[in-house]
C-alpha cells in the first residue's frame, strides 16, 4: 500500500485518477483505519489530504461559512465565530466519538463514509449545507443531502473529491439543533438522529423549516411533510404534535443491533420534536 | 513494499523510525520505539487506551498512521513527568487513588492533561464528558474525577 | 495462629491509612509493564486461527501451506497438545475437567463456537504470521448450532457432545441433552412453608450474558528452551495456577516452567484461566524462539470466557407481617461450550442473606454454542440475587413494607441455617442493612418518572494456600515478597499490614509480586481472598522475624529473650534504672546480622480458613425518560461489611468499580449474535459498558465489622459489591415506570416496550 500526502488539490486529483479506483482518501482515518484493521477495505493507495489548505481551512465570508472538508472536528467546534452562527451543526460534530475521534475526524469523512447514522449529516441538511466537488471533469456544487445514496455508497464520481462544505448566510431569527438518542451518554452510533432548522419571523410565525432525519432509513432523509408541520405555524404544542408524527411516519428504518424498528420509530417522533423545541429557543434568541 | 522512513519528535526528542504504510502510529510506538507506555485496548478508537497528543490535539494513536506522523510533535505518557518530577495530575492521581489496575491510567492521563489546557477549571460533569471517550472497567470513574478536580485546582493556584 | 484486634482495643498506626501504593509511580509514567510490555530478542509473533462457525466437525487441517510461507517459524494444531483424561476434579463448586479445557485452548474434533481457536502460527512479524493464517486450510462440517439457554434445552436442540447425559438426576436420563449437570439443595419443607404463607409471589427473569471487560486483552511471551526449560511472561490473576494448568495443557512438570507475573489490566474472574500461554509456549518449543501473543479485542469477546446467560424463576411466601417462611429458585445458566456455569454458587448465595426455614434451590448446568463461562466477579451470584432481589422487591411492596426493613426483619445472623449445610458464623449482615437505612440519602425524596430500588447480596469470599516471604534488609528496611497477583494495589494493603505488625513505617517496607522460581505456591488472586489469605502469611512470617528479631537483640543484649518485647520497631528491655527502658530499632539489629546469625528473613505458607463471608446492600435511584426509556442513575449508594478496611480508598475503589460493573450489566450490557451464531458485537462500540458520563458518583459506605479471624479483621472486599446491584437497578426502574422488569439488559427499547399501556406489567 503506498501512501501520499500532495500538497495541492491538483496533484491529489491527479493521484486519484491514477490509482483507478483503488484508492482511499485519507482525511481523519477514523472510519477508514477501522475498515482497514478489519479487511474491509485494502486500500493500494492511500491520498493524505491533510496537506491541501482549501481543504483545511475555515473561512468566513459574506456572513456564511466555507469549511474545508478535512478539517478535524474539534478545529470546528472550537471555532467561535462558525458555533455561535450554527450551534445546530456544533450539536452533531459534538456527537462524533470521543473527543480523541472528533480530534482527527472530520465533515467529509463523516458524509463520505456514508452510515445512514452519521451525526454531522441530518444537521448539515438541515442547515441546507451545500458542498463543492473536485474532480477529473472540473468542479461543482452538490446538495448534502445527495451524497449519500445506501450505507457505504455516495453518488460522487470516480476520482471525485468533496473539497469543502458551505453554509449559508443566517437568516435573522433563525436557529437549529440535532438531537440523537444513544443507550449510553456518549460513545454510541446514533438509534436515530434529528436536525432541525428553522426560521421566524418578526411576529414568531415560522417562515421556513428544514426537518432531517439520521439512522431511521439507508440514509439520513430531508423530512419536508416534517418540516410543513411548523411552516406558518407558531411552532405551539400542535405544531410540534405533527412534526414528531410527520418524522415517525417518515421512517423506514430496520432492525439491527442498535435498535428495532419500532423503537426507531417511536423515538424518531420524540427526538424530532425536542430538537425543534431547541431550534425555536435558540431562533427566538434564548440559548 | 519498502517501508517508509519517518521523522517526528517524540515527548521533544527527534526520533526516526522505519514503518510500514499500514502500522498504526500506536504499533510504531509500542512495537518499533519500545514505548510501551500507550495501551491498546480495542484498535478501533472506542477505549482511548491509546490516547497521545499531536501537535497539542487528542487523539487515538489507533486510528493514526505512522506515516501521518512526519513532521509532528508527539506526546506520549512517557513525557508527561518533567524528569523525576511528575505532573501535578499524575501525583493527584497516586494521592486519590484514582486508578486500580492502571492500564487505562497513561490514556487518562494524557487526556485529563489536554481538558486542563483548555479549560483550567472544569466542572464534574465536563470532565465526565471530556473523558468518556476513556474507558475505565475498575473504578466506576468516582476518584478519577476526584483526582482531576483536585490537580486542576492545585494547577489554578500555581 | 491469628489474634483478634478489636476496634478501640488497640489504635493502629497505617492500617486503615490512605498511602500510595508501591507499583503507583510506573503506573502513572507508563513505566510499568503488563502483559503485552514484555519483548525479547529473536521474539516471534504469535496468532490464533479461529473459527467462523458456530458449531462445526473438523475434517481436516491443512498447515503445510502456512509453514511453507517465508517467515513463518512454526505451525500448531490441537495435535501439539497432549489429550487430556476425561474427569472432573477438585471440589465440585470449582471443578475442572481438562478434557474440555484442553479443547477449550484448542479444537480436537469439533469448532463449539464462532472464534474457537482451531490452529496457530509463530512468524517474524504481525503481518507475515495473519497472512500465514490465511494459508491455513480447515475442512469444517458446518453444523447446526444453538446458543440461547432456554433453546439449549429443547429435545430436538443440536447437541454440543452427542454422549452427554445429565448427571444429578437419578434415574440418569436416557438420552443425551446438553444439559450437563442438575443440583439441587433443600432445608425444612417448602410446601408447608409455602402453604403457611399470607402472600406468594413469584417471577421468571431472563439475562443475557455479559463480559468481564478488562480493558488489556489477554498477552504473554514465552520462551521455551531446548533442555525442556520454560519461562513465561503472562498477565493472570495467578502465575502459580496458570503455571500448574498451563504446565499440564502442553504435557510438563510444572517444575520446569517459570511464570514471571506481568502488571495485569483487569481481570474480574477472566483471566484466573490460560488462554494463551499453552499457545505461545507450543510455538515457541516448536520454532526455537520466544513467541509473543497478544490477543485483539475482537478475540478476546468471541473467545474469552464470559459470565452466563440465564433464565430463572423465583418464588416467595411471606407472612402478612413480612416474614419470609418459604423460598424456592430454579436457576438455568448458559455454561457456553462446555460445562461448568457458576449456576452451582447461584443456588447457594440466592437466599443465603437471609434466616428461611423452608428453602430450595435447583440449578441446570446447560451448554450451548459460545465460549466457556469464566468467572466474573462473585460469580454466579450477582445473576441468583437478581432473581431474588427482584422478588423480594415484589414481596415487600406487596405488604407495603420498606424494602430495607423487609431485608432486616428476615436477616441471616450467626446460627441461621445455610441451604447448603453450614450455619451461618459471623456478624455483620444486620449492620450493613442499618448503615444503609442511616444513609442520609437513603431519605432524599423522588420526582417524577423516578424510582428507588434496594438490594442486598452475599458471597462467600475465600481463603486458600498463600505464601509470604518477609526479609530484613542490611538497613532496617524491609522486603515482604507474596505470590499474590496483584489486581488493584494489594501490595499496598501487605505493606500496610507488615509495617503494622512490626511496628515500623509504610514507607520503610517494599512490597512485591514474586514469581513462581522464588516463592511458595500461591492460589489466585480472586474470591476475595488476597488481602485475607495472603494478609496472614505476611502477618504470621512478620511474627516470626519479631521473634528472631527479639532473638538477635537478646544476644546482643546478653540477655534472656523472654525479657525482650517488640514495639514500635525495636527491641525493648526494662533498663537499670526505675522506669528506663533500653531500645534497639530494627535497623541496629540489622546491622548486627552477621555477627548474630546471618540474614533475618521467614517465609510462611499458609492454608487459610476462618474466612468471613462478603455482604452488601445498596440502594440505587433512576429517572426514566418515559419517551424513549432511557435510564438515568442519578445516584447510588453501595454500604458493604468490608471487616477491616486495610486501605480505606483502595475498598472504596472496589466497591465503586463493581457497581459500575452491575449498573452497566443491568442497563446496556450483552452479547447479540446474528443468525449463523456470529458474535455481532465484539468491541467496545456496540458492547456498551458504562463510560464517565453516564454514572453519578457512587457512594461507597464501610461498614466495619471485624473478622476475628484475620489479624486486623479484614474481610474479603472485592467481590460482594456487585452481587446485589443488579436488582438495585432493575428495582428501581420497575418502581420509576410500576412495572416489574424481568429482562435484564434493560436497554431503552425493553423499557419503553414496558412502558406502552397496550402491553401491561
Amino acid at each position: 500500500m503506498r501512501y501520499e500526502a500532495p500538497r495541492t488539490l491538483k496533484a491529489a486529483l491527479a493521484l486519484l485518477s491514477g490509482a483507478n479506483g483503488h484508492a482511499r482518501i485519507l482525511a481523519g482515518g477514523t472510519d477508514l483505519l477501522i475498515g482497514m484493521r478489519a479487511g474491509h477495505v485494502i486500500p493500494e493507495l492511500l491520498v493524505d489530504v491533510k496537506g491541501i489548505p482549501e481543504m483545511t481551512s475555515i473561512v468566513a465570508k459574506n456572513g456564511g461559512f466555507r469549511l474545508g472538508a478535512a478539517v478535524s472536528c474539534m478545529e470546528l467546534i472550537e471555532h467561535k465565530a462558525f458555533a455561535k452562527a450554527w450551534p445546530g451543526v456544533i450539536d452533531g460534530i459534538k456527537l462524533i466519538g470521543s473527543i480523541q475521534v472528533k480530534g482527527r475526524a472530520t465533515l467529509g469523512g463523516n458524509l463520505c463514509n456514508a452510515s445512514p447514522a452519521a451525526d454531522s449529516v441530518p444537521a448539515m441538511i438541515a442547515a441546507e449545507a451545500l458542498v463543492s466537488i473536485a474532480g477529473p471533469n472540473g468542479k461543482r456544487e452538490a446538495r448534502v443531502e445527495d451524497i449519500a445514496i445506501g450505507p457505504g455508497k455516495t453518488s460522487l464520481a470516480k476520482g471525485e473529491i468533496i473539497t469543502s462544505f458551505l453554509l449559508p448566510r443566517r437568516l435573522p431569527h433563525s436557529g437549529g439543533a440535532y438531537l440523537r438518542f444513544t443507550p449510553r451518554t456518549e460513545m454510541d452510533i446514533a438509534v436515530v438522529g434529528a436536525g432541525v432548522n428553522l426560521t421566524l419571523d418578526k411576529s414568531g410565525r415560522c417562515l421556513q423549516a428544514r426537518v432531517s432525519l439520521g439512522a431511521v432509513a439507508d440514509r439520513a432523509l430531508l423530512v419536508p411533510e416534517a418540516a410543513a408541520a411548523l411552516i406558518g405555524s407558531r411552532v405551539d404544542a400542535a405544531a410540534l404534535e405533527n412534526l414528531a408524527a410527520a418524522a415517525s411516519a417518515a421512517c423506514r428504518p430496520i432492525d439491527d443491533k442498535r435498535g428495532t424498528k419500532e423503537f426507531r420509530i417511536k423515538v424518531a417522533g420524540v427526538m424530532a420534536r425536542r430538537a425543534a423545541e431547541i431550534a425555536l429557543a435558540r431562533a427566538r434568541g434564548k440559548n | 513494499m519498502a517501508k517508509q522512513h519517518v521523522a517526528a519528535t517524540i515527548n521533544g526528542d527527534a526520533v526516526e523510525f522505519l514503518c510500514e504504510t499500514h502500522q498504526t502510529l500506536l504499533d510504531v510506538l509500542r512495537d518499533e520505539l519500545g514505548l510501551t507506555g500507550t495501551k491498546e485496548g480495542c484498535g478501533t478508537g472506542d477505549c482511548g487506551a491509546c490516547s497521545v497528543t499531536i501537535d497539542g490535539r487528542l487523539v487515538c494513536s489507533c486510528l493514526v498512521l505512522g506515516v501521518e506522523a512526519k513532521g509532528k510533535s508527539i506526546q506520549t505518557i512517557e513525557g508527561m513527568a518533567a524528569g523525576a518530577e511528575l505532573h501535578p495530575l499524575q501525583r493527584k492521581f497516586l494521592e486519590h487513588a484514582g486508578l486500580q489496575c492502571g492500564i487505562c491510567t497513561p490514556g487518562i492521563l494524557i487526556a485529563a492533561r489536554s481538558l486542563l489546557e483548555r479549560n483550567p477549571d472544569p466542572t464534574e460533569e465536563e470532565i465526565r464528558l471530556w473523558l468518556a471517550g476513556n474507558l475505565c472497567r475498575c473504578t466506576g470513574y468516582n476518584k478519577i474525577v476526584d483526582a482531576v478536580l483536585d490537580a486542576a485546582r492545585e494547577m489554578r493556584r500555581k | 495462629m491469628p489474634d483478634t484486634i478489636t476496634p478501640g482495643e488497640k489504635k493502629l498506626r497505617v492500617v486503615g491509612t490512605r498511602p500510595v501504593r508501591p507499583d503507583g509511580v510506573p503506573k502513572v509514567t507508563g513505566l510499568a509493564r503488563f502483559g503485552a510490555d514484555y519483548s525479547l530478542p529473536g521474539m516471534l509473533w504469535g496468532k490464533i486461527l479461529r473459527s467462523p462457525h458456530a458449531h462445526a466437525r473438523i475434517r481436516s487441517i491443512d498447515t503445510s501451506q502456512a509453514l511453507a510461507l517465508p517467515g513463518v517459524k512454526a505451525v500448531m494444531t490441537a495435535a501439539d497438545l497432549p489429550e487430556q483424561k476425561f474427569e472432573y476434579v477438585g471440589p465440585e463448586r470449582t471443578a475442572a475437567n481438562f478434557w474440555h479445557m484442553t479443547r477449550g485452548i484448542m479444537a480436537r474434533e469439533k469448532v463449539l463456537f464462532e472464534g474457537h481457536a482451531v490452529a496457530a502460527v509463530a512468524a517474524i512479524s504481525k503481518m507475515v504470521a495473519d497472512e500465514a493464517l490465511r494459508l491455513i486450510k480447515v475442512d469444517y462440517e458446518v453444523l447446526p448450532h444453538v446458543i440461547d439457554v432456554e433453546q439449549a434445552m429443547q429435545p430436538d436442540a443440536p447437541l454440543l457432545f452427542e454422549d452427554m447425559i445429565t448427571r444429578g438426576v437419578e434415574p440418569a436420563p436416557d438420552k443425551p441433552s446438553n444439559i450437563s449437570k442438575r443440583i439441587e439443595f433443600k432445608i425444612g419443607d417448602i410446601e408447608a412453608g409455602f402453604a403457611a404463607a399470607d402472600k406468594i409471589v413469584e417471577n421468571t427473569y431472563r439475562t443475557k450474558p455479559v463480559h468481564q471487560g478488562y480493558i488489556e486483552p489477554q498477552a504473554c511471551l514465552a520462551r521455551f528452551d531446548a533442555d525442556g526449560q520454560a519461562e513465561l511472561w503472562a498477565s493472570s490473576q495467578g502465575h502459580f495456577v496458570i503455571r500448574a494448568l498451563t504446565s499440564r495443557l502442553v504435557g510438563m512438570e510444572v517444575g520446569n516452567l517459570r511464570v514471571y507475573p506481568a502488571e495485569i489490566g483487569g481481570g474480574f474472574g477472566g483471566k484466573n484461566v490460560p488462554y494463551v500461554e499453552p499457545v505461545a509456549l507450543v510455538l515457541s518449543r516448536k520454532s526455537g524462539h520466544p513467541v509473543k501473543i497478544v490477543l485483539s479485542r475482537d478475540e478476546v469477546f468471541r473467545a474469552c470466557g464470559p459470565a452466563a446467560g440465564s433464565v430463572m424463576t423465583v418464588k416467595i411466601g411471606i407472612t402478612k407481617d413480612g416474614k419470609i417462611v418459604a423460598a424456592d429458585g430454579v436457576f438455568t445458566f448458559q455454561a457456553g461450550a462446555f460445562p461448568t456455569s457458576p449456576v452451582m454458587n447461584a443456588c447457594m448465595c440466592g437466599f443465603t442473606p437471609y434466616d428461611i426455614a423452608n428453602v430450595r434451590s435447583v440449578g441446570y448446568d446447560v451448554v450451548s454454542n459460545r465460549p466457556k463461562t469464566a468467572a466474573y466477579r462473585a460469580p454466579g451470584s450477582p445473576i441468583s440475587a437478581y432473581a431474588v432481589e427482584s422478588t423480594m422487591d415484589m414481596a415487600a411492596a406487596s405488604i407495603g413494607m420498606d424494602p430495607l426493613q423487609f431485608r432486616l426483619k428476615n436477616v441471616a445472623k450467626p446460627g441461621t441455617q445455610t441451604v447448603w449445610g453450614p450455619k451461618h458464623t459471623h456478624e455483620g449482615f444486620a449492620e450493613t442493612i442499618r448503615a444503609l437505612m442511616q444513609n442520609p440519602a437513603y431519605s432524599t425524596p423522588l420526582g417524577k418518572n423516578q424510582g428507588r430500588g434496594v438490594a442486598v447480596g452475599y458471597w462467600f469470599n475465600n481463603g486458600g494456600e498463600s505464601s509470604a516471604n518477609v526479609h530484613v534488609n542490611e538497613d532496617g528496611t524491609v522486603l515482604v515478597a507474596t505470590g499474590s497477583s496483584d489486581l488493584s494495589g494489594t501490595r499496598a494493603s501487605m505493606a500496610l499490614m507488615a509495617a503494622e505488625t512490626l511496628g515500623i513505617d509504610y514507607d520503610k517496607v517494599r512490597a512485591i509480586v514474586a514469581d513462581t522460581g522464588s516463592i511458595g505456591f500461591c492460589g489466585i488472586s480472586a474470591g476475595s481472598r488476597t488481602t485475607f489469605a495472603t494478609g496472614i502469611a505476611v502477618v504470621q512470617a512478620c511474627r516470626k522475624v519479631i521473634d528472631e528479631l527479639r532473638a538477635r537483640a537478646a544476644m546482643i543484649w546478653d540477655a534472656k529473650v523472654e525479657d525482650v518485647v517488640w514495639e514500635d520497631g525495636c527491641a525493648k528491655r526494662a533498663g537499670k534504672g526505675p522506669g528506663e527502658v533500653e531500645t534497639l530499632p530494627i535497623k541496629a539489629i540489622a546491622a548486627k546480622r552477621t555477627v548474630t546469625g546471618g540474614p533475618i528473613s521467614a517465609e510462611v505458607s499458609v492454608n487459610a480458613g476462618g474466612v468471613a463471608p462478603g455482604f452488601a446492600a445498596e440502594f440505587c435511584d433512576v429517572e426514566v425518560d418515559p419517551e424513549t426509556g432511557a435510564v438515568k442513575v442519578l445516584r447510588f449508594v453501595a454500604a458493604q461489611d468490608v471487616g477491616r478496611a486495610i486501605h480505606p480508598a483502595l475498598v472504596e475503589g472496589q466497591i465503586q468499580g463493581g457497581v459500575a460493573q452491575g449498573i452497566g450489566w443491568a442497563l446496556n450490557e450483552e452479547y447479540i449474535y446474528d443468525d449463523a451464531g456470529r458474535l455481532a458485537n465484539p468491541g467496545f462500540l456496540d458492547y456498551r459498558i458504562p463510560v464517565a458520563s453516564d454514572l453519578p458518583k457512587i457512594e461507597a459506605v464501610l461498614v466495619e465489622v471485624p473478622n476475628p479471624n484475620h489479624p486486623f479483621g479484614a474481610k474479603g472486599v472485592g467481590e460482594a459489591n456487585i452481587v446485589p446491584s443488579l436488582a438495585a437497578v432493575s428495582n428501581a426502574v420497575s418502581r420509576a415506570i410500576g412495572r416489574r422488569m424481568t429482562e435484564l439488559p434493560m436497554s431503552p427499547p425493553k423499557v419503553l416496550r414496558a412502558l406502552d399501556p397496550q402491553r401491561g406489567s
